[in-house]
């Protein structure tokens, strides 16, 4: 049961973008196609997944028991930025019709805040375990693909549209954010 | 002469020419995450204006030491301590702040508004244009922050830095407060930006 709310809540309750904030970047930065939504959505998810479980176990038995708490900062930045190279370079070696889909975007993913934000947030859920921080993890990046897939279709439509000339751009994507974000927290009184 | 122009220039830019957020839309998490008020958007803006003048001054002077192969890694140590020391300050001396930036505190570390800068600035110039472009570029963030953060406070709860000015029983519009409000109400600012510096110009 507590994995049912875990994953409700992550998906549509506490959405990581439109109601977290968090991967903001990507989600206004590659959302004019869906195709590209589609490899970002699979790098984070990826990405996300093998962060969490490293960084987890690191501060769980590394950090915590030698006390050294005030370092979790500067060590998981440091591991996602490893990871992300290594991911870059194992996928590019083992298959490269994955790396073709995902490789772009790749970098982009170190200075995601969603990866090192899910990161910090999975220590603190409640009953901690390492698979309930990965639950938490994978719940959290089909969240993140959620809002990014749906919010690049309507940017898809809003080319065609006719846009006042002081609100095209960022501000009317900032306003469909505003109203996507209106519309999931309609799913407030889920869990 | 010539030299002040320019460091003036340099100053200038942050706040308006190239404003870290209506113009480059770098940083944009901490901006709608932790703007539901004029005080919060204030801290956050002067914590993260500090690191980056730290990191910009730090970059400026190492910048011939480290290869240039491995100056990104360095940078973002060089960031991430500044953002520890950050935190343990914050934590220690305005707990009531820390709770509310939480999380927005750490993820000062991945705000490209810093990297962007000792990449593309403080990696490139001495330490005083540095420093100056580091105070400029807080300066305009910390702007943009309070001004959102009013924005929303003024709309959200009838208060400004925490004053009421409506009574008590008043409707608000509690929808600026709540997420999308952080969404519209940056959409509504960034046109106003756009239309008072296209004017000026």
């Amino acid at each position: 049961m507590d994995y049912v709310i875990i994953l409700i809540a992550a998906v549509f309750v506490n959405n990581i973008v439109l109601s977290q904030f968090l991967g903001i970047c990507p989600f206004l930065g590659v959302s004019n196609k869906v195709s590209t939504s589609f490899g970002m959505s699979g790098a984070v998810l990826f990405v996300m997944t093998i962060s969490t479980t490293v960084t987890y176990l690191l501060h769980q038995y590394v950090l915590v028991p030698s006390g050294l708490n005030y370092l979790r900062t500067i060590t998981f930045i440091l591991v996602i930025a490893a990871l992300v190279q290594m991911v870059e370079i194992i996928l590019k070696k083992v298959s490269p019709p994955l790396y073709q889909a995902l490789g772009v975007f790749l970098p982009l993913i170190t200075t995601n805040c969603a990866v090192l934000g899910v990161a910090i947030l999975a220590l603190g859920l409640d009953n901690g375990s390492l698979v309930k921080a990965v639950f938490f993890a994978i719940s959290n990046s089909l969240g993140f693909s959620l809002a990014l897939i749906v919010f690049a279709s309507i940017r898809e439509q809003l080319e065609l549209a006719n846009i006042p000339e002081g609100m095209k751009g960022v501000p009317i994507n900032l306003l469909v954010a505003g109203l996507l974000s209106l519309a999931f927290l309609g799913f407030t009184a889920l869990v | 002469m010539a030299k002040t122009i320019h460091q003036k220039q340099n100053f200038l830019k942050g706040i308006i020419k190239e404003n870290p957020i209506f113009v480059m839309l770098l940083g944009m998490c901490p901006t709608l995450g932790v703007t539901s008020s004029a005080f919060n958007g204030l801290g956050m803006g002067v914590a993260t204006a500090f690191v980056l003048l730290m990191s910009n001054i730090v970059v400026s002077l190492v910048k011939n030491l480290i290869p240039s192969k491995v100056r990104i890694p360095a940078f973002i140590i060089i960031i991430a301590s500044f953002v520890t020391i950050v935190e343990m300050i914050l934590e220690a001396f305005v707990p009531f702040l820390y709770e509310q930036l939480g999380i927005f505190i750490p993820l000062i570390v991945v705000n490209c508004i810093i990297l962007g800068r000792a990449e593309a600035f403080a990696s490139k110039n001495n330490v005083l244009s540095s420093v100056i472009d580091a105070l400029g570029m807080g300066l305009g963030f910390t702007m943009a922050l309070t001004a959102l953060g009013s924005f929303r406070e003024i709309l959200g709860n009838g208060s400004l830095f925490g004053l009421s000015f409506v009574p008590d029983d008043a409707n608000t519009f509690i929808l600026f407060i709540l997420p999308p409000g952080a969404f519209i109400a940056l959409a509504y600012l960034t046109v106003i930006f756009n239309k008072l510096t296209t004017k000026t110009s």
